[in-house]
């Protein structure tokens, strides 16, 4: 790595941007249940699944939360996405072929995805 | 000669006068590395050390006797530092030291136990002020120190 | 690149080390491995949070959860609850000393919400191995705006305009030192960076250096350019072998970066850094004596003028600053002066950072504005004195400052301030005492510091403190003698006019501004043999109140068996064989015990 000139510093400055983009809270966010009962459900491979995708598109603004068991183990893994000033909403059964779908629908587009809704928490504002 | 200069440590003496050979304000980065090397400054290598960087050896005296950092004795294994300095010293940092001297058996005077295990010297400050009292052993700093918690320590490097 | 969800930032400052950091680490290093998460949590080791009280410090982001006081054994429950099921380990977090309140997240936290971090501020943060880290977080923006788009006089002109002092003790205003050096004649010049941090109670420096050694580097950059250098040294303590690690790794970094060394940013500037270990003498913070211990000679100051921009490290000219001063440079580089003498009072722009330490609940470091009060700091942000004893005085300035008492806790602090009330800003160490501390003790310890750390090379200096010393000690010892006070004060004036450097010239200062705030104490011990603290062991005697219920515990303790008495029966102590430890008194559980 040799830096020689204003943009250089600026294409790196951006790279380790990205790398560290998760030292703070965003507004979006995606939270996934990860209780024991998750964990036996299989929220471990969605998180795996949330990551790459998220990877795969670039999207740094996202914070990947994840939560313990929140009473509703028949319909594990669970995933919400939080979107700013909109409702919070939870998916699931999520399987990690899901992913893609609610990362592109709902997250970048901003549809949710009907068919897999367990619940939408009102937004408090 | 003392017995730990050894001849594998004038070799390394050797290498590190070439690498400062010619190199201005070298005195002091010698002197450091040399005392590194054999743990404290015998005689013979301060000659040695004069004569190589051709620096008068009442000069090479002179540095050595200013700065608290080098050491004309032996000294021992385990190098315990002390801190006195003002955050230590209003959080006990004395009784720490009482109870080091107690341990080690030193004597009024004394720095470093018979058996060349421990050197105890005091220190003004190690920037660990948050942690006061503390001290180094070696390289290690260890804070929020008691006279009970001191003893087990100083057993524990003594077994090292 | 997969992408990193969470980031455990552990720091691996001295202090937080000292406390098992690095076992720490380990452990978490373990336990991902073991729970498959490796990959998706980032574990990154930082500098010193000038927190280390709370140490070791883990930080998860993104929910930036602050953990203090984590052990090993504390690790499986965290990446268990934290990490794997999102529940935040709430008996590891921060509680509030005044509150009892836990506090889940930094910003939160009293001792950081009060505080104004510039120079601070990636401290703790990123990864001070890290380049790249220093770079996302604007590293070296100042540095390319200074060479690519402004020539050296607006570099310096721009410094004289932000009105920033010098941190190292002094406060002579920066951009005029710089000018001086600028104007100076002469093809070759050096940057000296004093990093010598001889003021025991302060660490600020070790910090930076620890933490974010990458500013340092650039403040100095943009130095050289402004004087038309192409060299410098950092001179550091030796005791400070974390930091010395750091720069030398963030100097072959910035020289692999094209950062530092040959044609800077692809320009023709040119610089490149030394370090040089310092090998423990106090003396040798002063910028004389340190350029003499540079060229390997032994570190003695001498008369200025000329001063080091005229005549500095091998008779070139010279500029030196302190650490903390370098390091607000780059800030001031990306954000313009103009910005940045917004902050701070008239005469003292800027922020400073204190080390506060001594019977405080929170030690640690502070930034604040110029101009806040003693008391925001010590309460606000100190949160108060241990043990919710009483506040008695705060020495600022180290050995060569003085102690602030109780009725100037209210006055703001800059550097015309801190010396109308006979102290002065000194490094910024913040030596906190509370009424268990004896002011005449307290004025000894540093004398007896001075003492021992002057060179010797001219008289009152040696002699004077000396003198002084002995005469300290005689009052501790009950053999003060009516008109010490005054010889004392007169000695002290004769030091101050004649010594060479300011060692022996800041010497008598502890002793003046003890005998102005509490001359009744020195009275005390002088004319009634009394310590009133209960310090001086010389002074002070222990005696077994009638509340003695004869139940034996003292005479356990008592390490010379000065304790007699029968079970039951009142028991006393033999005041010949008393070595006056206390012990008897901090056992006794109805306090029947009394100093005096
Ligand atoms: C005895 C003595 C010790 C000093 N120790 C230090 C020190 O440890 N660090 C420091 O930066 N300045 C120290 N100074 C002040 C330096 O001489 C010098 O003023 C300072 O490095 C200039 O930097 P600044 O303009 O950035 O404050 C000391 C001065 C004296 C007289
Ligand atoms: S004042 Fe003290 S430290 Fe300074 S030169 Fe004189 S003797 Fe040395
Ligand atoms: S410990 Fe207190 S109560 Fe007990 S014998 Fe001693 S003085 Fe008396
Ligand atoms: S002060 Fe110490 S020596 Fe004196 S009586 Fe108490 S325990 Fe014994
Ligand atoms: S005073 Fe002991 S570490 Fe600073
Ligand atoms: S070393 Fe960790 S906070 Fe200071």
């Amino acid at each position: 790595m040799t830096i020689k000139s204003l943009e250089d510093l600026r294409k790196i400055k951006a790279e380790s941007q990205l790398q560290t983009k998760a030292r703070k809270s965003n507004d979006t966010q995606i939270i996934i249940g990860m209780g024991t009962c998750g964990i036996a459900a299989g929220a471990r491979e969605v998180m795996t699944a949330v990551l790459e995708e998220l990877a795969k598109r670039n999207l740094n603004n996202v914070s990947v939360l994840q939560t313990g068991c929140i009473g509703m183990c028949q319909k594990e893994p669970l995933l919400d996405v939080v979107r700013p000033g909109e409702d919070r909403v939870t998916y699931g059964p999520v399987s990690p072929s899901d992913v893609p779908r609610i990362i592109a629908e709902h997250l970048v587009n901003g549809n949710i995805v009907e068919d897999l809704v367990v619940a939408k928490i009102p937004n408090k504002e | 000669m003392v017995e730990n200069t050894s001849e594998k440590s004038w070799e390394q003496l050797d290498q590190l006068l070439n690498k400062y050979r010619g190199t201005k304000g070298s005195v002091i980065p010698v002197l450091q590395q040399a005392q590194e090397i054999f743990g404290y400054l015998p005689k013979d290598v301060l000659i040695k050390i004069s004569k190589e960087i051709n620096v008068p050896i009442s000069q090479v005296y002179g540095v050595v006797t200013f700065y608290a950092q080098f050491h004309l004795e032996p000294r021992g294994k385990n190098i315990i530092r002390s801190c006195q300095g003002t955050a230590c010293h209003v959080r006990g940092a004395k009784a720490v030291l009482n109870a080091i001297r107690e341990k080690l058996g030193l004597k009024e005077g004394q720095a470093t136990t018979p058996d060349l295990q421990f050197t105890l010297e005091t220190v003004a400050c190690i920037g660990a002020c948050g942690l006061a009292p503390c001290l180094m052993v070696n390289d290690d700093t260890h804070g929020r120190l008691t006279p009970e918690a001191v003893r087990p320590m100083i057993d524990k490097y003594r077994n090292q | 690149m997969a992408l990193v969800r969470a980031h455990i930032l552990i720091c691996t400052g001295t202090g937080c080390t000292a406390s098992g950091a690095k076992d720490v680490l380990a452990k978490f290093d373990e336990e991902l491995k073991a729970k498959k998460l490796r990959d998706e949590v980032s574990l990154v080791e930082t500098g010193c949070h000038g927190f280390c009280e709370g140490g070791p410090l883990v930080i998860i982001y993104p929910e930036g959860t602050f953990y203090t006081r984590v052990k090993p054994a504390d690790v499986a429950e965290i990446v268990e609850e934290h990490i794997l099921k999102g529940r935040t380990v709430s008996r590891l977090l921060f509680k509030e000393p005044l509150t009892a309140e836990k506090v889940p997240n930094y910003d939160e936290i009293a001792f950081y919400k009060k505080q104004h971090r510039l120079v601070l501020k990636n401290c703790g943060h990123i990864n001070p191995d890290s380049i790249e880290e220093y770079i996302g977080a604007d590293g070296y923006e100042g540095l390319a705006k200074a060479i690519l788009t402004m020539t050296p006089e607006q570099v310096v002109e721009e410094m004289k305009k932000t009105g920033l002092r010098g941190r190292g003790g002094g406060g002579f205003p920066t951009g005029m030192k710089w000018m001086f050096c600028a104007k100076s004649p002469g093809p070759k010049k050096y940057v000296i960076c004093n990093a010598d941090e001889g003021d025991p109670g302060a660490f600020m420096d070790r910090s930076l250096l620890e933490g974010d050694p990458h500013a340092i580097l650039e403040g100095m950059a943009i130095c050289a350019y402004a004087i038309g250098s192409d060299e410098g040294y950092i001179y550091c303590r030796a005791e400070y072998p974390l930091a010395i690690k750091r720069l030398k790794k963030a100097i072959a970094q910035a020289e692999e970066a094209g950062l530092l060394g040959q044609n800077i940013l692809g320009t023709n500037f040119s610089f490149t850094l030394h370090i040089k270990e310092g090998a423990g003498a106090f003396v040798c913070g002063e910028e004389t004596a340190l350029m003499a211990s540079i060229e390997g000679r032994r570190g003695m100051p001498r008369p200025r003028p000329p001063f080091p921009a005229v005549k500095g490290l091998w008779d070139k000219p010279s500029n030196i600053n302190n650490v903390e001063t370098f390091a607000n440079v780059p800030y001031i580089f990306r954000v313009g002066a103009e910005e940045y003498a917004k902050l701070g009072t008239e005469k003292s722009k800027g922020t400073k950072v204190f080390a506060l330490t001594g019977k405080i609940n929170n030690t640690g470091l502070a930034e604040v504005p110029m101009g806040i009060t003693m008391r925001e700091i010590i309460f606000d942000i100190g949160g108060g004195i241990i043990g919710g004893k009483k506040f008695k005085a705060v020495q600022i300035g180290g050995p060569s400052g003085g102690c602030i008492p109780e009725q100037l806790l209210d006055t703001p602090i800059d550097y015309d301030s801190l010396i109308a009330a006979g102290a002065m800003m000194g490094s910024g160490g913040l030596v906190v005492m509370d009424e268990d501390t004896c002011m005449v003790d307290v004025a000894k310890f540093f004398l007896n510091f001075t003492q021992s750390e002057s060179c010797g090379k001219c008289t009152p200096c040696r002699e004077g403190t000396k003198r002084m010393l002995e005469m300290l000690t005689a009052i501790t010892e009950g053999k003060g003698q009516d008109g010490d006070i005054e010889k004392l004060e007169k000695l002290a004036k004769s030091i101050k006019a004649g010594a060479l450097c300011a060692l022996g010239q800041t010497a008598p200062n502890p002793i003046l501004s003890t005998l102005r705030y509490f001359r009744n104490e020195y009275e005390a011990h002088i004319y009634d043999k009394k310590c009133p603290a209960g310090v001086c062991t010389a002074l002070i005697g222990y005696k077994i109140t009638d509340k003695c219920v004869g139940c034996g515990l003292c005479k356990k303790v008592c390490p010379v068996e000065a304790i007699s008495g029968e079970p039951k029966g009142k028991h006393t102590i033999d005041p010949d064989k008393c070595i006056k430890c206390g012990a008897c008194m901090e056992k006794c559980p109805f306090k029947a015990i009394i100093r005096g």
